[in-house]
């Protein structure tokens, strides 16, 4: 099981992102959605990446999804796994797993959001995922 | 409008230095450009365009140029990381063939090694205004594990193994004997590389490059002080660049953006990808080199692993003999940039100054091509083709 030691860097929210940070500290993950062209994108934007129009807005991701592809950096004090999760939406985005095996992991096993807290006290939790 | 014959590298130099505890930043810099210049048959005040990236200490290029005490009509800091320097070979032909300038220096410099920076295995943060950042740093995204996970997925999409990886190592090894500055001469087999250490599965301790301090320069001149000079004649024939990224979530780890840069810099330069003769290829890690040379064309997608084993990149017995100077792996990456290495070891190629054991025989066309950035994530790719005239 992974290292309950791990700690997480709270990440920094900015005018273009705070209502996705506020939203995950209310457990929820949210995606960029485009209005005009109906692609979703992540990380979220002001602007859509796909198509250029800024008619864009954060909508909830169910949270599932499965391994795009991951590594296990073994040097790292505790050792983590870092992972691309492509989400039931479309979209791939960066994350960890944790709560798993570090040594079964698979590209195209389905998992699951759990968010993890990060360092400073208040500060967002970040949209981790463990295995359905 | 092309750069094609409009240009030639007319110096080059690499640092010898692979760990500088007693250089500065700024002398690094300047102590190679010095050598390229003397290399060329040219000095300081010759130059008039001057090229430099994000490891130039100060604001862009102006330290340096006050340090190096030059007079300027050309000035260029585009800095796509350990690309940069291919880059730059392909903008500075760009400025002579517009008359801009008619001798420019490009340099770089580091000392990774003598700041003991943990180069691979630390996640860098470039600030909170990146707006990737805050998406990613949480997670510990470091080079290792990135490009990792493009190894891990190219393993699954196309069988690719880690043997057939280690067999990068194993030819750069070769090379690396032969090179008495080389952090790492003593030649590997593929069973040593995949029994040594993980670091980030699937990537193991000998399919990263080596962590050097460092620098090297490029002259690149127009067509008449070439001539003027008494040195072999290194022409640009054509140069491609382009950024690859995460495409807003289609993320496809699988490729890099040598796919569009290396067709570019073909097309410019009239010629295709099996009429090179020699290669330098930008090898941070083994898996950088197979995914580049698949997007170059030198080999179907997925077809790397094949084409890079059993000694296929080995000077003198592969077909595609490649950074015959030991490369990133075995040589040098000095500031944690191969770009400018690339370069120069193609020029000694094409000029015959290669050593004996590795040089090419008639070698009058070959690439270099370099990644900056993170194939993980976001990258510049980019591609210069030189003949020997």
């Amino acid at each position: 099981m992974t290292d309950q030691k791990r700690v997480f860097p709270t990440p920094i929210a900015d005018p273009d992102t705070e209502h996705f940070w506020s939203a995950a500290k209310d457990n929820k993950l949210m995606i960029g959605s485009c209005n005009s062209c109906g692609e979703k994108h992540y990380y979220p934007r002001g602007m859509c990446p796909h198509c250029g129009s800024s008619d864009v807005e954060l909508v909830e991701s169910s949270g599932k999804g499965e391994i795009y592809s991951w590594s296990v950096l073994r040097r790292a004090e505790p050792p983590f796994a870092i992972a691309y999760v492509t989400l039931d939406e479309g979209p791939t985005m960066m994350t960890n797993i944790i709560d798993c095996d570090l040594d079964s992991l698979k590209i195209g096993q389905r998992v699951e959001l759990k968010f993890s807290p990060t360092e400073e006290e208040n500060g967002a939790p970040v949209p981790t995922f463990k295995p359905a | 409008m092309s750069i094609n014959g409009k240009a030639y590298i007319a110096g080059v130099y690499e640092h010898p230095t692979r760990k500088a505890v007693d250089k500065s930043l700024a002398q690094l810099h300047a102590e190679s450009a010095l050598g390229a210049l003397a290399d060329a048959g040219l000095t300081k005040d010759d130059v008039d365009g001057y090229f430099c990236a994000g490891d130039a200490p100060g604001l862009g290029p102006l330290s340096l140029v006050d340090y190096m005490g030059l007079n300027l009509r050309h000035m260029d800091a585009t800095e796509t990381g350990g690309s940069s320097y291919v880059l730059h070979v392909g903008h500075a032909a760009e400025a002579i063939a517009m008359g801009k300038c008619s001798v420019a220096l490009i340099t770089l410099a580091g000392r990774p090694r003598a700041e003991g920076m943990a180069t691979g295995t630390a996640p860098r943060n470039y600030g909170s205004s990146a707006p990737d950042v805050a998406f990613e740093f949480p997670f510990g995204p470091t080079v290792v594990n990135m490009y990792a996970m493009c190894a891990q997925r190219h393993m699954y999409e196309y069988g690719t193994t880690s043997e057939q990886l280690a067999w990068i190592k194993v030819a750069a090894s070769h090379h690396a004997q032969y090179n008495e500055n080389a952090m790492l001469r003593n030649v590997v087999t593929v069973e040593e590389v995949v029994n040594s250490p993980m670091i980030s599965d699937p990537l193991h301790r000998l399919d990263c490059c080596v962590i050097s301090d460092g620098g090297g320069a490029i002259i690149v001149t127009s067509p008449e002080i070439a001539k003027s000079l008494n040195r072999p004649l290194v022409k640009v024939l054509g140069a491609g660049e382009a950024p690859k990224h995460q495409m807003g979530g289609k993320v496809d780890l699988t490729y890099s953006g040598a796919r569009w840069s290396g067709p570019l810099a073909f097309q410019e330069a009239g010629v295709k990808p099996n009429d090179m003769k020699y290669a330098s290829i930008y090898d941070s890690f083994t898996i950088t080199v197979l995914m580049q040379l698949e997007d170059l064309g030198f080999c179907e997608k997925g077809e790397g692993g094949k084409f890079v084993s059993d000694g296929n990149l080995i000077a003198g017995t592969g077909k595609l003999p490649f950074n015959t100077d030991g490369g990133g792996l075995c040589n040098n990456h000095p500031a944690n940039r191969g770009g400018l290495t690339k370069v120069i070891e193609a020029v000694r190629q094409l000029r015959g100054e290669a050593h004996p054991k590795v040089q090419v025989p008639n070698c009058d066309l070959a690439l270099a091509h370099g990644t900056g950035g993170s194939l993980g994530t976001r990258h510049g790719s980019a591609t210069v083709i030189m003949a020997r005239e």
